[in-house]
């Protein structure tokens, strides 16, 4: 999605110009484009009346953010300590040998698909667990985790 | 509804009464993530639709976690004049069947999991018994909670509501005595009063630190400057850790009570409740209990008629496990980078936008309403010496039995374990528990029969934290858990002080070494004298109990770390560079599925014939032995 002012005034229009709202509005723009994108950072430092570096200091910060482009799904493989010691690791490396990710995270070429790590999903019931977009699939094996990437694939 | 006065908050109960226990058949779905992730939504679903299509005079309603996650979904039928029935496991197909029967005036009985006699209603003047007479047929036989070892000895106090209401239903709430204790603590009790009950109750914080949350409040409410504010801190990040998650998503309004007293007691009008966005449900459940309560009158201007005021802001984390920390979280709050302070000044003196705050975790605000209305004594009965009232534990990892558990604290590790959670599975050994995440320690079966309290944990190298309890058998490697867990922390010390940034750095480093069967018996002293530095040198929290996972695991598993020293070998077969995958020649079937899922193309065999893994160009993933049916792959 391109970066258009009446998207970016959309975001702002819900803020006014104090420095409190620069999280909830990047977290707006993060959710608009799936990451932040220089121009509507500057937009929303300006429109707050923040410095520029304060929005750096902050999207660098948290992991909510991100500063290149993500891929059409998201896949969140969570390495809390109930999927550790159920095997997660190796659930969470088979996701990167079949997405071809070189390191810890990333998107794939194809912009296909985004493989991060999430420390706990709150489901550890189910453990291991991973987050593709919305659903969470719980009770993993590489082999299932091959099988998800494959349906994925085919949406 | 509005509720502005006694008056309505009655009307409003029996409103609610009505629809908890209606004069129709009501099933029950839970729909909490736990749920959802089991497959919820569909059964839910199909349940909706089934009832919308055919003329049946009943509802079809969605509930919060009861805890027993390990059997979700989970199905209630409440019949009037019966006992509540609990299902378990359901899927569509069994819904759907479930349904057809009750629309034919049966009772189901397949996959019943228990029923529920007496509804405890612990805020609402007690026990409500759910029928009259004896039980018949399988109904009588059917298990009751109380009879199941997961349930025997869990009281539900903070969960008192979840799994029972509609936590988007403000009646739900008010039906099971929601919202009368605010109204007791502001018409009948000044706030001086209100703190010295919690006080004396001796509700100690249930996020980690135990401080007494009254010794807290009376120093906010003692503290110069206004506005004053009150914080709920829904951020919750320990990996294994989900209480606050089932509490926000079955009983919201539990939170704001207990908020909008605290507020009372301290002089505040204005709170935050700062929760993390990776709970995507919880958060909408939040942000729908909070727009209901300021349509009812219970959040704004003078509250139920009492000229009280107080109202409340939703804030979403940003994905930063230090932001659980009260400095980095108020920081957050204001718009900035998540970095912690020293606090030589406290927050309760000068913390959000430098003014008094007062922060507290989602389950001590939600024992807060049921301080008020039972009365301090009342709690105190519950617990041991120091520690009052229970705790919810997210009972994980190895254990039969997974779910949340809310028992009185005092409760025995081994209780807990063997008991609530059934032991181990496969007839694998118990080796340890972890409890309070990054910051807490690993326990070992020999001090199993520890009571879980906040001092006796502190004893023992490890911390309540927020009540993950992770249970690990022999199959998990001490020494990778501790590099797991500097892994997490690493990623997550935000940078600000030395001790924790590089210190860190360097533990991990001889972790490393350690695990790969390098370095050498001099290096343990160097750890082990490094996470005194680490542990005394930082500024926060975070930092000063970062070393406890690697304290306590080198205190009670020496002898783990001197096996991969000096044997290079990992005892349970967890360390990669330490392993090897072989596969038995007389074990193996050649059904080859090993070779069929290896990445490596590194097993190879005919059809029906034993198959044998070329060990060079094994990457020790670990796919053979997860496919392998027959226990043919082996590792060690």
């Amino acid at each position: 999605m391109s970066v258009t002012f009446k998207a970016l005034e959309n975001i702002l229009d819900h803020y006014p110009p104090s420095s409190e709202h620069l999280i909830s509005a990047l977290q707006d723009v993060q959710a608009k484009f799936s990451y932040i994108p220089l121009e509507a950072m500057t937009a929303v430092c300006d429109h707050l009346g923040v410095p520029l570096s304060r929005g750096w200091a902050v999207v660098t910060f948290y992991k909510a953010f991100s500063l290149e482009p993500k891929g059409e799904h998201d896949v969140a493989v969570c390495l809390g300590t109930a999927c550790h010691v159920r095997g997660g690791r190796n659930v969470y490396d088979k996701f990167r040998r079949d997405l071809g990710i070189a390191g810890p995270e990333g998107t794939t070429r194809d912009l296909k698909f985004s493989l991060r790590q999430v420390r706990c999903l709150g489901c550890c019931s189910m453990a291991p667990v991973a987050q593709m977009d919305e659903e969470i699939h719980g009770n993993l094996s590489q082999r299932k985790a091959g099988q998800l990437l494959r349906m994925y694939r085919k949406r | 509804m509005q509720i502005t006065s006694i008056d309505d908050l009655q009307r409003a109960k029996g409103a609610g009464l009505a629809q908890l226990y209606p004069d129709k058949p009501k099933i029950l779905v839970g729909m909490a993530t736990c749920g959802l992730a089991a497959g919820a939504q569909r059964v839910y679903d199909l349940l909706q639709k089934k009832v919308q299509q055919a003329p049946w005079d009943g509802v079809v309603e969605k509930t919060g976690c009861i805890g027993f996650c390990y059997k979700e979904p989970l199905v209630d039928i409440i019949i009037p004049g019966k006992p509540r029935i609990t299902y378990q496991e359901m899927t569509p197909e069994v819904a759907e069947s479930l349904w057809e029967e009750l629309a034919a005036g049966r009772i189901p009985e397949a996959r019943v999991m228990a029923r529920l006699d007496v509804d405890d209603m612990i805020l609402n003047g007690g026990p409500r018994r759910l029928f009259k007479g004896k039980l018949t047929g399988f109904l009588a036989k059917a298990p009751r909670y109380e009879d199941l070892d997961f349930f025997k000895l869990q009281r539900h106090i903070a969960m008192r509501n979840c799994g029972f209401i509609d936590p988007d239903n403000l009646l739900h709430y008010v039906a099971r005595g929601g919202y009368f204790a605010l109204y007791t603590a502001l018409t009948a009790m000044t706030p001086e009063e209100v703190i010295e009950a919690v006080t004396t109750a001796g509700l100690r914080g249930r996020g980690g630190g135990g401080f007494p949350t009254g010794v807290k409040w009376a120093s906010c409410r003692k503290a110069q400057g206004r506005p004053k504010y009150v914080l709920c801190n829904a951020d919750e990040g320990d990996p294994g850790a989900y209480m606050d998650r089932s509490l926000i998503e079955g009983d919201p309004h539990s939170i704001l009570e207990g908020l909008l007293i605290g507020a009372y007691a301290i002089g505040s009008s204005e709170g935050y409740i700062y929760v993390r966005a990776e709970y995507p449900l919880a958060v909408k459940t939040l942000q729908r209990a909070i727009l209901a309560a300021r349509e009812a009158g219970l959040l704004g201007q003078n509250i139920l008629g009492t000229g009280f005021s107080f109202d409340l802001k939703l804030n979403l984390g940003g994905g930063a496990f230090v932001c659980g920390e009260s400095t980095a979280l108020m920081a957050s709050i204001e718009g900035k980078p998540g970095e912690p302070r020293a606090k030589y000044v406290h927050t309760a003196d000068k913390g959000l936008w430098n003014r008094p705050s007062n922060l507290n975790n989602v389950e001590t605000w939600a024992n807060v309403p049921v301080i008020i209305a039972k009365g301090a004594d009342w709690y105190r009965d519950i617990g041991t010496e120091g520690s009052k009232g229970t705790k919810i534990f997210s009972l994980v990892g190895q254990v039969k039995n997974v779910g949340l558990v809310e028992v009185p604290m005092g409760v025995t590790i081994k209780d807990l374990v063997m008991r609530v959670g059934g032991g181990v599975p496969e007839n694998r050994e118990f080796k340890a528990i972890q409890i309070g995440g990054p910051s807490g320690g690993c326990i070992p079966k020999q001090h199993w029969d520890l009571p879980i309290d906040f001092d006796s944990l502190r004893e023992a190298g490890a911390i309540m934290g927020s009540g993950g309890l992770i249970v690990m058998d022999n199959s998990t490697c001490m020494v990778d858990v501790a590099k797991f867990f500097l892994d997490f922390l690493i990623d997550e010390s935000c940078g600000k002080c030395i001790p924790c940034r590089l210190g860190l750095k360097r533990m991990r480093e001889l972790l490393e070494e350690f695990s790969t069967g390098k370095g050498s018996l001099a290096d343990l002293d160097e750890l082990e004298s490094l996470s005194e530095a680490v542990k005394d040198g930082s500024l926060c929290a975070l930092g000063g109990s970062a070393p406890n996972p690697v304290l306590t695991t080198l205190r009670y598993f020496r002898d783990e770390y001197e096996a991969h020293i000096l044997d290079h070998k990992c005892p349970a077969a967890v360390c990669k560079e330490l392993i090897t995958y072989t596969i038995n020649q007389e074990l193996c079937n050649g059904c080859t599925a090993c070779a069929q899922e290896c990445p490596q193309g590194a097993i190879t065999g005919s059809k029906k014939k034993p198959h044998t893994l070329n060990t060079s160009q094994c990457i020790k993933c670990g796919a053979c032995f997860e496919v392998c049916k027959f226990e043919a792959v082996t590792v060690a």
